[in-house]
């Protein structure tokens, strides 16, 4: 079963190693990781998605809250969150399978970013999920080369919000 | 007041009230220890190696229940820090660790002892700092302090470069800390306490099964009161030894590896384990899945992370165990039924006596556990005894036959299980409680492994009593070879004469007594406890004397080996 954390820091030297160091030492698997500035510029994000098939959620994010940089842990729980992710591919694109790739990409509304001799760059923001569904898609006519810059997500806009920290009732 | 970062960490370590620092200096450090030179109120400790100073910081800390603080220069001096960095991390133990670095503009070209000390300590400390401008020292430090001491206990370390400490700048101590992440539980939960009131009350058969946390927590009368209050039996864990008097009727002995059969037996059949402070290590629990299977589970702590990490928590009370076990023990004032634990009580207390502790007095060789015996003899009753030790056998034997009554008297390293510990440890209890007669119980092995402390101890005045349980052999490792590896002994052997201890204690200015048989081991014991010097007894056990009772590692607690049972089940 697959979470994905998001993790408010303070923007200090070595946040991220502290947290990676703390994953790998306990074992507990990281699927993707993103990390970038908020809207505080004394605050950092970090978008886990963690793979809980050895460890519970909830001791990886106990053992988050413990340390000291760590201001703020919150799941992104499906349906009561926006997940995006941004992909770039290039794909093999000899002039004759060029427009049926470009239609492709347009149903799931891809941009073109860069176009070669025979091959294409697309640039897809999206759900997760959709930008897995496109890459499945795609990998038929020739992917070669791709890179994702892993999800990041806030709760929906009906929710609050997250830096009025939600009380973390512990028993 | 204007002055250098040196000057303000001895102005800050003053402002926290520390008393004492071990240390040994060197090329990055030298600002503050010309700041120690031009004067503190700080007594500084020179130990002859930096585990040694970082072990003497954690034997003050928990002899006295203050923060210890160990002082190194760069490179090599912050990496013989880690051992007892990673000891106090797994025992909880709030240490301040503060490291010299090369100058600012050369971290990072491999100067000569540079070393990315904050990096490699990263999983073994709470929090740590490398400080980049001498305006954030003070901060720092106090931030330091609070951490190691607030939520659960633990080590930090405070990485300043040499440049920082020589910069001149407008010190003054802050009053508060600004730690927005660092929010340890202040008060347990009101309906989970009344639940945990409860299920004691309901239960048949209920024990408390106590760890190091209790000690941390200065929760020992509040323990007390619970325990007398309820009727409830009490198994302490190596850490916990002490914070539960072991003379108490209701004190049910230590549960574990090496716990008697009768304690293993109280805890493994309870209905009811209320944890304080513990932690279900495997070392306590055996194979987890057989483990007190009948049993619900109170956990009491102030790490929420520990709460079902290895054992599924019923009732969990996350917050300080101080309040907690008041307001429990409170509660059951008026909830208790009078008399319901006593035919649990007769069941443990006849365990007790069906299963004693055994070994024979046999052969000609004195036999360890009664070295053991006579120490705990000699000391009984004494409130002004503090006992440290190394790791392996003669560890066990000190849990098993030592009486500790009162809380911090025995110091041992238990989550690491670090040899060389006892005797650093020992010199940091005595700077402590300098009233007290300390007493290592040391292995022939782990005496070999910071012995030099001995020097530190004679030129500080800090008198230790060091009872060497010598059985010429790394013991531990010889007992494992012996009942896991068909008699397969490999590379144990020390011998019992090379070195002379007792000529060795001499030579370091210290007393020292050679034990061979029963007859000359209480004189010498007598003598070297009141000799106000520090003193080395070295006592020749027999080597083939192993300790008892035992859980084969992955074996289940109930079926643990006794003296003279063959070892059935090994585990894996
Ligand atoms: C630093 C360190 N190295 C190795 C070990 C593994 N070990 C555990 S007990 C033991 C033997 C200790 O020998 P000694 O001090 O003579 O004690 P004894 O078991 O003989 O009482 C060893 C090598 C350890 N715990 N710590
Ligand atoms: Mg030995």
């Amino acid at each position: 079963m697959k979470h994905t954390l998001s993790v408010l820091v303070e923007n200090k030297p070595g946040v991220l190693m502290r947290i990676t160091s703390m994953f790998a030492r306990r074992g507990f698997n990281i699927d993707s990781l993103a990390v970038g500035p908020t809207e505080r510029h004394d605050v950092s994000c970090v978008t886990i998605r963690v793979d809980c098939a050895s460890s519970p959620l909830e001791q990886i994010e106990k053992q988050m809250h413990k340390l000291v940089n760590v201001l703020r842990v919150a799941e992104l729980v499906p349906g009561e969150s926006i997940e995006r992710e941004l992909v770039l591919m290039k794909v093999s694109a000899p002039p004759a399978k060029r427009a049926e790739l470009m239609a492709l990409g347009e149903v799931f509304g891809a941009r073109v970013v860069d176009l070669g001799p025979d091959s294409i760059i697309f640039e897809l923001t999206g759900p997760p999920e959709d930008v897995d569904s496109f890459e499945e898609l795609v990998r038929p006519h020739g992917l070669q080369e791709l890179v994702r810059t892993g999800r990041i997500g806030l709760g929906r806009a009906h929710r609050p919000n997250r830096n009025r920290p939600r009380q973390h009732v512990l028993a | 007041m204007r002055m250098n970062g040196a000057d303000a960490i001895l102005r800050s370590l003053e402002a926290e009230g520390v008393e004492v620092a071990f240390g040994l200096p060197g090329g990055a450090i030298l600002p503050l220890y010309d700041a120690f030179a031009r004067g503190t109120t700080v007594r500084h400790v020179l130990a002859r190696h930096e585990q040694g100073a970082g072990h003497m910081a954690q034997g003050y800390a928990r002899a006295s229940g203050r923060v210890g603080v160990a002082i190194a220069t760069s490179g090599p001096g912050a990496t013989n820090l880690v051992t007892p960095i990673a000891d106090a991390w797994m025992d909880s133990t709030p240490l301040v660790c503060i490291t010299g670095q090369v100058r600012s503009n050369l971290i990072g070209s491999d100067a000569f002892q540079e070393c990315d000390i904050t990096g490699i300590t990263i999983p073994i400390v709470k929090h740590s700092w490398l400080v980049q401008d001498v305006e954030e020292l003070p901060h720092v430090l106090k931030a330091a302090f609070h951490v190691a001491r607030t939520g659960r206990c633990g080590p930090v370390l405070v990485d300043v470069p040499r440049d920082i400490q020589e910069a001149e700048f407008d010190f003054s101590y802050p009053d508060t800390v600004s730690l927005p992440g660092w929010k340890p539980p202040r008060r347990g939960h009101e309906r989970q306490i009344l639940a945990a009131a409860h299920a004691i009350a309901a239960a048949e058969r209920p024990i408390l099964y106590v760890g190091g946390g209790v000690l941390n927590a200065d929760a020992t009368e509040e323990l007390l009161v619970l325990a007398e209050t309820a009727r409830l039996p009490v198994v302490t864990t190596l850490m916990a030894k002490g914070g539960f008097p072991e003379t108490h009727e209701l004190h049910a002995g230590w549960p574990g590896m090496h716990g008697p059969k009768w304690s293993n037996y109280a805890l493994n059949k309870a209905d009811l384990i209320i944890a304080v402070g513990s932690r279900f290590d495997d070392r306590v629990t055996g194979k987890v899945s057989a483990f007190a299977p009948g049993a619900t589970v109170i956990h009491l702590d102030i790490d929420a992370a520990e709460i079902s990490k290895i054992r599924h928590a019923d009732i969990p009370v996350v917050g300080p165990l101080k309040p907690v076990l008041a307001e429990i023990g409170r509660i059951l004032t008026d909830a208790r039924r009078p008399g319901a634990t006593e035919p649990w009580l007769r069941q443990i207390a006849e365990w007790r006596d069906t299963y004693p502790l055994r070994y024979r007095r046999d052969g000609d060789m004195l036999k360890p556990q009664f070295v053991l015996e006579t120490l705990q003899a000699l000391t009984a009753g004494r409130d002004d005894v503090v006992f440290t030790t190394g790791v392996g056998q003669h560890q066990m034997w000190a849990m098993q036959y030592l009486r500790c009554d009162v809380p911090r008297s025995f110091i041992t390293s238990g989550g690491l299980g670090t040899m060389g510990y006892g005797i650093p440890a020992a010199v940091g209890a005595k700077a402590a409680r300098p009233d007290a007669t300390v007493v290592c119980v040391d292995g022939d092995g782990c005496f070999q492994m910071t012995q030099q402390e001995l020097a530190t101890s004679v030129l500080e005045d800090l008198p230790i009593v060091v009872v060497i349980v010598n059985n010429g052999y790394l013991g531990m490792v010889r007992q494992w070879q012996d009942m896991f590896f068909e008699e397969r002994f490999s590379q144990i052997r020390l011998t019992h004469t090379v070195p002379d201890y007792a000529a060795l204690a001499r030579a370091y200015g210290g007393e020292g007594f050679t034990v061979e048989s029963e007859d000359d081991l209480e004189p010498a014991l007598v003598e070297a406890l009141a000799c106000g010097r520090t003193a080395v007894v070295d006592a020749r056990v027999d080597p083939r004397e192993h300790c008892f009772p035992m859980i084969p590692a992955g074996a289940a607690a109930l079926d643990l080996v006794e003296f003279e049972e063959v070892v059935t089940k090994v585990g894996a």
